[in-house]
């Protein structure tokens, strides 16, 4: 079968292997019919996060169709449409059954790397890092998908898969992002981040019932697809994101702050903390850079709510703490617990609440794939979201 | 779908040969200038400098400041041309000592020589890097993007009928205040 596969530092290829073969009675293999490239895939392209070998297979945002399954799995049957969550869950652990799905202790077949680094496991994960397992993913032909009965979303027939495949990763990670907030109808809720995550972010505030929905950005694609969804914007290479956002609340501050960006935040003159990120970033003596984390921490109105969705791999330096205790903030953070929002949001879906597939922006074939992550990495041609369609 | 509204230039990141060898002289900037920054005393007594220790530490706290102007941004084309600007008076500096009768000119011919070098592939660099025609940007208009049935303030609070869940909920000191119904001591709303 073709897949994308990553050989290094802005390095995608499109190869053939082997296809997917049933390696455990509770695995499936699936024909995938829609995959995406997500912004969280850059920091591989990038090759900003640990753990990768060259030759793994890219993705995790994937749907498509069973074709094959294990001797074990009893819910699923060739032909049925599913919808693949980033995160592979056992759905029996004492995690999975709080609904944390995202810190499953069972399904990161390289748990010891993973505990050496984070203290202890998390969930594996499709087409990342080896630290969450090295699963092959779905940017790909085919996908092997272990553990499947619990990690699938069985979808209906009859929508398209636009609408459905970001039940996978970006439409429940912005949900996630918006209910951490705990939004109350009186709430500013300020949004680092437009890319597609930040975008199913403002519309997932407004949903549930923000009064001001604030997105922060400078690409002006993404600025003008979040005013669409509702959201004041802040180009933050031409305003002051501290001063407009106490300007909007009335010097108070948002209540609640989501972080959007995660670890590549951007890199300019105008503001110095994020050019010695960058430097010592290059240098290895800090691994991300935190400047929205600074930003949030600060403006942050006191007793107020940051939740952080963003991607964050290793070491981060000159957090402010002190504002951050001294206000009394709370930070809710952590990879999406996707099947824990599924069921809810795909009825929101079907009803017509939500049509996630605005933010597609190029549909191409696996073959174009490589081109298109550097596409989408530089934002060129108007690039917000990438769907990939290998068959 | 998008309309391209209209286009304008805007400089996107360089690629090629060009970039690759732009971030080499990146790296190439900050190694040296830790080298001037730290070693000025042992440098300018090789050459037979002596003396100019603060002038050496100066010089390499430039490499430094354009070494990470190279490797951090975007366009890296300013900051190879400040390169080459670096270049020219790091040669009047080297010229200056070659006249010096007390420096170690034999020395000083080989660092002149060295930098003479480095000076033509920071040129070339530059020259690489400044003849790539900045790639003219479309502009996409998405304000018709609103994955929504209706008007986003039709759509505020469509979703209130959604539950968050108890380990997620902020603690109900922290809700919005409200005045109390009777007099008494202020409460947080519940």
């Amino acid at each position: 079968m073709k897949a994308l596969r990553w050989h290094g530092k802005e390095d995608i290829r499109c190869e053939s292997v082997p296809d997917p073969q049933i390696e455990d009675p509770r695995d499936a293999i699936i024909k995938v019919t829609s995959c995406a490239i997500c912004g969280s895939d850059l920091h591989l392209y990038d090759h900003f996060m640990p753990g990768m070998q060259k030759g793994d297979i890219m993705g995790h945002e994937t749907m498509g169709e069973v074709v094959e399954t294990g001797s074990s799995i009893k819910n699923l049957k060739v032909g049925d449409r599913v919808v693949i969550p980033f995160t592979i869950i056992c759905g029996e652990c004492e995690q999975c059954r709080r609904g944390n799905f995202s810190v499953c202790e069972r399904t990161n077949r390289n748990a010891n790397l993973a505990a050496k680094a984070f203290g202890h496991t998390t969930a594996g994960l499709f087409g990342y890092t080896h630290l969450t397992g090295g699963y092959p993913g779905g940017q790909a032909e085919y996908l092997r998908v272990p553990y499947a009965d619990a990690t699938h979303i069985k979808v209906p027939k009859g929508i398209p898969d636009e609408k459905l495949l970001f039940l996978s990763d970006i439409f429940p990670t912005g949900w996630q992002a918006a209910v951490q907030c705990d939004i109350e109808p009186t709430d500013t809720v300020a949004i680092w981040g437009a890319g597609p995550v930040g975008q199913m972010a403002i519309r997932s505030a407004l949903l549930l019932g923000a009064k001001q929905v604030i997105a922060i950005d400078y690409v002006p694609e993404r600025l003008s697809m979040a005013q669409a969804g509702g959201a004041t914007t802040i180009n933050f290479k031409e305003e002051s994101v501290i001063e407009r956002l106490n300007e909007l609340t009335k010097g108070k501050g948002p209540e609640k702050c989501i972080d959007a960006v995660g670890l590549e935040a951007h890199v300019s003159m105008k503001h110095p903390d994020t050019v010695l990120d960058r430097a010592k970033q290059a240098v290895m003596l800090e691994s991300d850079r935190p400047h929205v984390l600074r930003e949030m921490m600060y403006v942050c109105r006191p007793a107020g709510v940051l939740s952080v969705p963003g991607v964050y791999g290793g070491l981060l330096d000159k957090i402010p703490f002190g504002a951050m205790m001294n206000k009394g903030l709370t930070i809710r953070t952590g990879q999406t617990h996707v099947n824990r929002w599924t069921d809810d949001l795909l009825r929101r879906i079907e009803e017509g609440q939500i049509d996630p597939s605005f933010v597609i922006t190029h549909t191409v074939g696996l073959e174009e794939g490589p081109e298109m992550y550097k596409k989408f990495r530089d934002k060129q041609d108007g690039c917000i979201k990438v769907v990939l369609k290998p068959n | 779908m998008a309309h391209h509204r209209h286009t304008r230039s805007r400089q996107t990141r360089p690629s090629g040969s060009a970039e690759t060898l732009a971030q080499g002289l990146g790296w190439f900037s900050l190694a040296l200038g830790a080298a001037e920054l730290f070693g000025a005393r042992s440098m300018a007594r090789w050459l037979g400098m002596e003396g100019n220790e603060r002038l050496i530490r100066a010089y390499g706290a430039r490499e430094i400041a354009t070494g990470i102007g190279i490797l951090t941004q975007r366009d890296p084309t300013p900051w190879i041309w400040g390169r080459v600007a670096g270049d020219a008076l790091d040669l009047a500096t080297l010229g200056n000592a070659l006249r010096d009768r007390h420096s170690h000119h034999d020395r000083v011919a080989v660092a002149f020589g060295a930098v003479a070098g480095v000076t033509v592939l920071d040129v070339v660099c530059a020259n690489a890097l400044t003849g790539q025609e900045p790639q003219p940007r479309r502009y996409f208009d998405y304000s018709d993007r609103s994955g929504l049935p209706r008007p986003p303030q039709q759509m505020r609070g469509a979703a209130r009928d959604f539950e968050v869940p108890r380990d997620m909920r902020i603690p109900d000191a922290m809700r919005p205040y409200k005045e109390p119904q009777r007099p008494g001591r202020p409460q947080p709303s519940m």
